[in-house]
């Protein structure tokens, strides 16, 4: 992967004075901008801005799972969208069945995720460049047949669930302010996860394995195990997303794992800018938010975000945290 | 009498009808320097593959340090003791100098499923990685990019984590490659400070630095050793000179 | 045994339209190392211009000479204003670039003929069935549609292996670099082996009108069966995208059409009937995995096998 000569030798020359301090400032002010929603939200007297944060938030945890194999890792998956669905479904399948307990829901929907990265990634990361991509295409899409012909769980159509997730046997999630605040810790939990890994020796394995795979070999590290434990991972948080996600719409469908929504992974991650996790927080709440105001202004409103979204490829390297901070991303 | 660290029996590799490595044995001695010059196309660069596990040979067998390595993988062979550098350069470019070099260090050591401890912290790693940057003398650049490097520091580079990964036999695929002058006689210095410690099989074509630090030379044409020994012996030999000169030697 | 006659010959039909799709993908892939998901959006205009030329001019063969003209234009109208800025790009850059033009052409589409499935009128000489065997009728049409994708397999493997082109085109997929540096053209062999690709998917999407619903969206399912066909068939293979796309094309259908029979052997008919059809539709998938456990570049790959 090289970067485009355009816009990184503008700032090549540029350092920040103090790069650790720095590199805390933006994601600090993401965090409280985004506690503050609510208060804001009783300022506006309006809800519907919590309900909406509550979105990004699911959201941007999945685009940062994404941005840790794919910003760190390099590894254009194009099937993520497939573990939010499963997380989901994980929740949407036992509520059918009539089990609500967050105790046993939760980790049967991460260990499900787990599961399948496990054999579909065993199998993906054998292979690389174009490969990968089309077969985390494929394994997802796989994923997205299965469950539109589970009839039992309301296959095409979706499933609708008729109780939010319990703990102990209360229903917190069913306060909407409760919700906001799990989901916020949930993704500050997250993110200092991600951020955990990618400073630490398996991070560096990945980092280093994404510039040269031979280097590695040739210092006696061969990085396909690596990679495994980080897509595994990684699915595994973006199916806590899914279980989030399940809550909040109250409602599962095989298009949570359709391969539009994997693609939207993607450009979420790739628009905040990639490579340096509170990007995709940025480019989830970017991307949601645009979506929501073309939608305003017109119901083809992907005529116009499909042509921006090329703009943003040919000529926005470095995405929005480059925009912000005048910085050149990791990645 | 030295063993032998290295041991090549009747390797042999093809592509299609080109037979490029042909029934190839040869001994790298524990201790020496050992260079391997040849003219283009002999099948150098294919050999040093075979031996560093980047090709399969499709017969022979290759013994390193008593231990049948031919079926093992790269990274296998790398963790017993087989470094290699490489002729076109390939350090870790977004990383600085010294994460490059503590890279191999930890994977030296073998622990690189933590999560937990951030390794930009991790005292003794960056220590051990200074010191092999202080042998190839690139103790001053540790905290520079790596892609920023001059051609030759990023030579040096390589050694450094090649050295890192403290290994028994350093395998240097043309190091002096692309090098000017100066920087020529400063990594023939280095590499002759290191030849105390370290067994090094070197490929090379520039025969001032391989008569420099070889104790023993092997001329390879046509994918065959067609001579080994001292490098005053090879200088004189007959076949040597034909098969660079041509006949009229 | 009518039923499997049947769904055999439906199974071809598939395989050939998928060989369509996957031929140009595969070298586009192969030869320019772009990666290019909007090849879907080009058997979907193949489509609608086929809706929209038997409407303009009646005759089904010239709306066809029409739409592939067409196809060609609107192709390489994409390669120039953004293709071209994207070899150079790595994959992600495609990936998304390319999304992008899918989410717009899906919505032009759209905006301009509906979002309700259309129609095509199956040209009268190709109209009405044949009989087979023991009274078994299929339609003309699908036989002529077989015959015709196995004809441009046919003249795509004599173009391929016998001409200069085909003979760079091929070296290109093994190392673009190199031919390249021979001094060849490589920017105009790109459009080349591009504008065919594209015309070959519009075809497949014309010739596919009559038969199936042409709607927005309709190339997305398309393509990731091309994706699987290249996976297994090895990228830059013309030769690997037809073994594979027959097959892929025979057991998705096969699979579809036996795959809750086949359950009802081991398990009970109310368990087979729900999960019969899951299975049916993981069965290609689950053929890549196999394929790829054993050869992770495909059966037939340009680049040949790596150690």
């Amino acid at each position: 992967m090289s970067d485009t000569p355009t816009l990184t030798t503008a700032s090549a020359g540029r350092t920040p004075a103090s790069p650790r301090l720095l590199g805390l400032r933006l994601p600090i002010a993401i965090f409280v901008l985004l506690a503050l929603v609510p208060a804001l939200a009783t300022v506006l007297d309006d809800s519907f801005i919590t309900l909406f944060v509550i979105r990004v938030m699911i959201f941007a945890i999945a685009a940062v799972s994404l941005d840790l194999i794919l910003g760190y890792g390099a590894l254009v998956s194009f099937g993520h969208a497939a573990f939010l669905g499963i997380g989901a479904y994980g929740i949407g399948i036992l509520s059918a069945e009539g089990i609500y307990d967050g105790l046993v829901a939760i980790p049967v929907a991460l260990v499900a995720a787990g599961l399948f990265a496990l054999v579909t990634g065993a199998i993906s990361l054998k292979t690389r460049g174009v490969y990968f991509i089309m077969i985390t295409l494929a394994f997802a899409q796989m994923a997205y047949y299965t469950t539109t012909s589970l009839s039992a769980y309301g296959g095409d159509d979706g499933l609708t669930i008729w109780r939010r997730t319990e703990f102990f046997g209360t229903g917190p999630l069913d306060d909407r302010l409760t919700f906001f605040y799990v989901t916020f810790g949930c993704l500050l939990a997250v993110y200092l996860l991600c951020r955990m890994i990618v400073a630490s020796r398996f991070g560096r394995v990945l980092t280093g394995a994404k510039q040269s795979e031979i280097r590695l070999r040739a210092i006696g590290i061969d990085p396909y195990p690596y990679r495994l434990v980080a897509y595994v991972i990684a699915a595994m948080i973006c199916a806590l997303a899914g279980v989030l996600l399940a809550n909040q719409t109250e409602f599962v469908s095989p298009a949570y794992m359709g391969w539009h929504r994997s693609g939207e992974l993607i450009v979420m991650v790739v628009l905040g800018g990639i490579g340096t996790l509170h990007g995709a927080i940025i480019g989830a709440a970017a991307y949601l938010l645009l979506e929501s105001l073309l939608q305003d202004v017109t119901h083809h409103w992907q005529l116009i975000f499909g042509p921006f979204l090329v703009l943003v490829v040919l000529y926005g390297k470095g995405g929005l945290v480059r925009l912000i901070t005048g910085v050149r991303a990791h990645g | 009498m030295a063993d032998a660290i290295l041991r090549l029996e009747r390797l042999s590799k093809h592509f299609g009808a080109l037979r490029v490595t042909n029934e190839l044995s040869l001994d790298i001695l524990r201790g020496e320097v050992h260079a391997i010059i040849g003219p283009n196309g002999a099948g150098k660069t294919t050999l040093i593959s075979q031996i560093s596990g980047a090709l399969k040979p499709d017969h022979g067998r290759i013994t390193f340090d008593g231990r049948d390595v031919t079926g093992l993988s790269m990274a296998q062979r790398a963790r017993l003791g087989l470094a290699r550098s490489f002729q076109i350069t390939t350090v870790l470019p977004d990383f600085t100098v010294l994460d490059n070099v503590a890279l191999a260090v930890q994977a030296r050591q073998g622990h690189s499923f933590r999560f937990i401890k951030a390794v930009a912290r991790d005292i003794g790693l960056s220590k051990r990685a200074l010191q092999h940057l202080e042998i190839v003398g690139l103790a001053d650049r540790a905290h520079m990019q790596a892609g920023r490097l001059s051609h030759g520091e990023k030579r040096s580079l390589e050694l450094a984590i090649a050295l890192a990964t403290e290994p028994k036999l350093l395998l240097l695929d043309e190091p002096m490659a692309g090098t000017g002058k100066e920087e020529t006689e400063r990594l023939v210095t280095v590499l002759k400070r290191l030849a105390a410690d370290y067994t090094m099989l070197l490929v090379e074509h520039d025969m001032a630095a391989v008569f420099a630090l070889a104790d023993r030379i092997s001329v390879l044409v046509y994918g065959e050793v067609i001579a080994t020994g001292a490098p005053a012996d090879i200088r004189t030999n007959e076949k040597v000179r034909k098969a660079y000169l041509g006949e009229e030697a | 045994m009518m039923l499997f006659a049947v769904q055999l010959l439906n199974g071809l039909q598939l395989g050939v339209l998928l060989f369509l799709v996957a031929a140009g993908l595969t070298l586009v892939f192969g030869v320019m190392d772009f990666v290019n998901l909007a090849h879907g959006v080009q058997y979907m205009v193949g489509a609608y211009l086929a809706v929209l030329f038997t409407g303009l001019v009646g005759n089904f063969f010239l709306a066809l000479l029409l739409a592939m003209a067409a196809a060609l234009v609107i192709g390489l109208l994409l390669e120039v204003l953004i293709y071209r800025h994207l070899y150079e790009r790595d994959h992600l850059d495609q990936v998304l670039a390319t999304f992008g033009v899918i989410l717009f052409l899906n919505e032009a589409v759209r905006v301009l003929f509906g979002s309700a499935p259309l129609s095509v009128a199956m040209p009268e000489t190709l109209s009405g069935g044949v009989v087979l065997m023991n009274g078994l009728l299929y339609p003309v049409y699908r036989i002529a549609l077989i015959l015709v994708g196995l004809g441009v397999a046919v003249l795509l493997w004599v173009l391929v292996t016998r001409t200069r082109i085909g003979m760079l085109v091929r070296a290109g997929a093994t190392n673009a670099q190199m031919v390249s540096a021979l001094g060849i053209n490589i920017r105009r062999l790109f459009m080349i082996v591009f504008g065919f690709g594209v015309m070959l998917a519009g075809f497949a999407g014309f010739l596919a009108a009559p038969i199936l619903s042409v709607e927005p969206g309709m190339g997305d399912s398309l393509l990731i069966l091309a994706f699987v066909v290249i996976v297994i068939g090895g990228i830059g293979s013309i030769r690997g995208a037809f073994f594979a796309a027959i097959i892929v094309g025979l057991v998705d259908t096969l699979g579809r059409t036996f795959m809750t029979d086949i359950a009802k052997l081991v398990m009970s008919p109310s368990t087979a009937t729900d999960v019969g059809p899951a299975v049916a539709s993981m069965l290609i998938y689950v053929l890549m995995a196999a394929v790829l456990f054993f050869r992770p570049t495909g059966l037939f790959p340009a680049k040949g096998q790596q150690a």
